[in-house]
């Protein structure tokens, strides 16, 4: 018992020599930062372990609680990391959010309602829908 | 049974198995589509809210509640003649409340949000307490078996057929009561909604399980005893008459409010499809015509007779889930009594709802995954229903 | 059990002494995260309402409507007009008996007691602390129990995918959706699009708490009233002049 006892800890612990050794071969996310030289609310590592909960603490605070003007919003992320080249942090594999998000496989939830360009504002007055009976 | 009998009764049952698969992911497929697309795909809007897949999964759910009546009646109220039947009853709440439950998920805005819907819970709301109630039903039901299909744990099938008892009351109660307790509209604001949807329970319940129970008969070539054939059918023939006597209280009253008169009006005589569906389907085909087969002196003892009348119940519960679901929408909000009111969101106007294509297939999805269980579960485990008449007849139970 | 077992009280402290190293770090962190709040939070001192003066409207003005759809980002192709978002209409009325024709327009009524909010099953349907009824996108799961509940027809369910939104104000597929006082707006002090756009000044929207406000002096003079107001549901919109 002790021997596969220590067998597994061997194991274990040898687990950090084979990640090592392959550190080297996995490709990294091919991330476009749009505005280099500007710093990100806060450092890149905790903003890529922590981006997520950082948002969801704060959309609660803005809806439920009616705060605005917080240091972490989605649209300034928007802002900042929007794309050159069509405005928007989705849209293809150069995009800030989405060239990271396919890269890890994690489903982009928040451009189904939020607005993903820079900026954006809808078309002027529309005609008010459905017809008038 | 020989060989040759057991091989054509295994091809049988894959190929029952794989149709009821086939049209389980139909059902699958037509929900990713309208997920894709959006809910412009079907022929709900923003009047009718619920269309056919509700109509589906209500019935599924409230049958499902209900087919374990069979089983309550043995296992808590001591009829012997019921308490072989309580195993295929469990199998077949479980079976239809799955289907009922996918149903109406899948038919979610977003569905990719079940997760959040089952930690996220509001107790104000119904559907909020049913997310408690039917996972519930689902731990109740299976334990209930348990305790019916193990030798050693049948002492304890009187208390847990007791807890199943209750815990479908509750939710029955509570699917009447999603919309027993909208102020809203005029169908709905009512308390008599939630014992009508617990008597319409029973009645589609036992329609279920004598079809199901017939269909195994007829594949082990067994017949039902003629003294338990007649308890079983007066017992569905109970049910039936009782639902009428609820469905025209609820009418009654309803027609009896001013305010309430031009929506009666409308779904019982110029609604056009909805007086056609109440007179017609549930009332006729679904009430009247079930209780002749069952009663007629020349009908009740034909074969069959007491199958038919199961299947007319099942299309009269369909045609009534109609008009009460889609017909309570359609009919305009009383939103400015005394006026009429004209508006491009389709105020004052009785709506037009055309079910589609998509919701069709998602509804018999659910007919379909429902099938499939219990397809796979009867030819897996011992569910038939087996009568020992000479036990029976000893101890009395059969006995008029 | 005699002797005592060291090796057992080093562990427990060396555990301890984490915890406790650990604590103020996690509590820090929290700390920091709520000095950010630098902006008023909505307050229960507040209840927004509206007042609306129907015998200003006319059934050809449908300006509240156009701005709303603006301002919201409102602009659905969906072929079935049935199914699209109108989170304000003009609603033309005639009465029955006598024939007398008027328009109002018809929103969310921000009511105090919300159906919507109690059939909600996941509470993404709520009232904000200042009376604002809205949906939490995030947890909506899409299931149009609110939408059969509003005794106004005001939610709209979103039948298709979007891409017109405002970035301020948020709304997609599969979710409900109805007025939200252009909460983004009056976050910012300003007036719903629905009050500014209105030809006639019709739409008044403010504080029902506050005494000196517009609106709180306007229903003291005036006769107003709710709409379904058997109901009690105590809405936060009031029409003069039905």
């Amino acid at each position: 018992m002790s021997r596969a006892l220590t067998f597994l800890a061997a194991a274990v612990l040898a687990l950090p020599l084979f990640s090592a050794a392959h550190a080297g071969e996995v490709a990294k996310p091919a991330i476009k930062i749009e505005n280099p030289g500007t710093q990100c609310v806060a450092p890149a590592d905790e903003m890529r372990r922590n981006h997520m909960e950082m948002l969801k603490h704060q959309r609660d605070r803005t809806l439920r609680l009616g705060e605005r003007g917080a240091k972490v919003t989605l649209n300034g992320c928007i802002e900042c990391h929007a794309s050159k080249t069509n405005g928007a942090v989705t849209g293809g594999k150069d995009n800030f959010c989405e060239a990271c998000h396919a890269y890890a496989a994690v489903k982009l939830d928040c451009f189904d309602c939020h607005q993903p360009k820079a900026g954006y504002k809808a078309a002027a007055a529309t005609k008010p829908s459905g017809e008038h009976e | 049974m020989d060989y040759a009998a057991s091989r054509s009764a295994q091809t049988k049952f894959y190929l029952l198995a794989g149709l009821g698969a086939l049209v389980s992911a139909i059902g699958v497929g037509a929900a990713l589509y309208m997920e894709h697309h959006g809910h412009a795909v079907t022929g709900m809007n923003n009047q009718v809210v619920w269309g056919l897949p509700h109509v589906f999964a209500i019935f599924l759910v409230v049958a499902a509640s209900g087919v374990l009546n069979v089983a309550s009646i043995g296992s808590v109220f001591g009829k012997t003649v019921y308490k072989t039947r309580g195993m295929l009853a469990g199998l077949l709440c479980f079976a239809m409340l799955a289907a009922g439950l996918v149903v109406i998920l899948l038919d979610l805005g977003r569905a990719d949000r079940i997760m959040v819907a089952a930690t996220h819970v509001n107790l104000t709301s119904v559907f909020g307490w049913n997310m408690i109630l039917y996972p519930g039903m689902f731990g109740i039901v299976v334990v209930y078996l348990w305790t019916l299909m193990e030798k050693r744990m049948y002492p304890f099938s009187k208390p847990a057929g007791f807890a199943a008892f209750i815990w479908r009351l509750l939710l029955t109660t509570g699917t009447g009561s999603i919309f027993g307790f909208l102020v809203a509209r005029q169908a709905y604001q009512s308390a008599v909604i939630a014992p009508m949807f617990i008597i319409m329970s029973f009645a589609w319940g036992m329609a279920v399980f004598m079809i199901v129970q017939k269909a195994m008969y007829l594949w082990n070539g067994m017949s039902l005893h003629p003294q338990i054939r007649a308890r079983l059918k007066n017992l569905l023939a109970v049910f039936v008459g009782a639902v009428f006597y609820f469905v025209a209280v609820y009418h009654l009253t309803n027609a009896y409010f001013a305010k309430q008169v031009e929506f009666e009006r409308f779904i019982l005589l110029d609604g056009g499809i909805f007086p056609l569906l109440f007179w017609g389907g549930w009332l006729f085909v679904g009430t009247i015509l079930p209780l002749i087969l069952i009663f007629a002196p020349g009908l009740a003892n034909k074969a069959g007779s007491v199958t038919l009348a199961s299947l007319l119940v099942i299309v009269g519960a369909f045609c009534q889930l109609y008009v009460f679901i889609i017909g309570g929408e359609v009919f305009p909000l009383d939103i400015f009594p005394g006026m009429t009111a004209s508006s491009s969101f389709f105020d004052g106007r009785i709506d037009q709802y055309s079910p589609s294509l998509p919701e069709f297939l998602l509804g018999m999805g659910g007919i379909g995954i429902a099938f499939t269980m219990v397809v796979v579960g009867v030819r897996v485990l011992k569910f038939l229903p087996e009568d020992n008449i000479a036990k029976l007849e000893a101890a009395g139970a059969l006995a008029d | 059990m005699n002797a005592p077992d060291n090796k057992r009280r080093a562990l427990l402290a060396a555990a301890g002494a984490g915890a406790v190293a650990i604590a103020p770090g996690i509590h820090l962190i929290q700390a920091s995260l709520a000095d950010e709040a630098g902006t008023k939070l909505a307050s229960s001192k507040v209840r927004w309402g509206m007042l609306i003066d129907t015998t200003k409207c006319t059934s050809d003005c449908k300006e509240c409507v156009s701005a709303c759809n603006a301002e919201n980002g409102i602009v659905e192709e969906v072929a079935d007009p049935r199914q699209r978002s109108q989170w304000i209409r003009k609603i033309d009325l005639v009465e029955k008996r006598t024939g007398r024709q008027h328009s109002l327009p018809m929103m969310c009524q921000h009511c105090a007691n919300p159906p919507c909010v109690d059939v909600c099953p996941t509470g993404a349907s709520f009232k904000r602390a200042d009376g604002i009824v809205l949906v939490d996108r995030h947890i909506c799961i899409g299931c149009r129990y609110c939408m059969m509940a509003c005794p106004y027809k005001a939610r709209s369910f979103v039948h298709e995918p979007l891409t017109t939104q405002n970035p301020e104000m948020p709304r997609g597929i599969g979710c409900v959706e109805a007025c939200t006082f252009c909460v983004q707006r009056i976050d910012r002090g300003q007036k719903p699009a629905c009050q500014e756009a209105c030809p006639q000044g019709a739409i008044v929207f403010g504080d029902l708490n506050d005494d000196n406000s517009d609106i709180a002096k306007r229903l003291k003079e005036v006769a107003s009233t709710q709409v379904r107001a058997e109901l009690k549901l105590d809405t936060g919109v009031r029409y003069q002049g039905i």
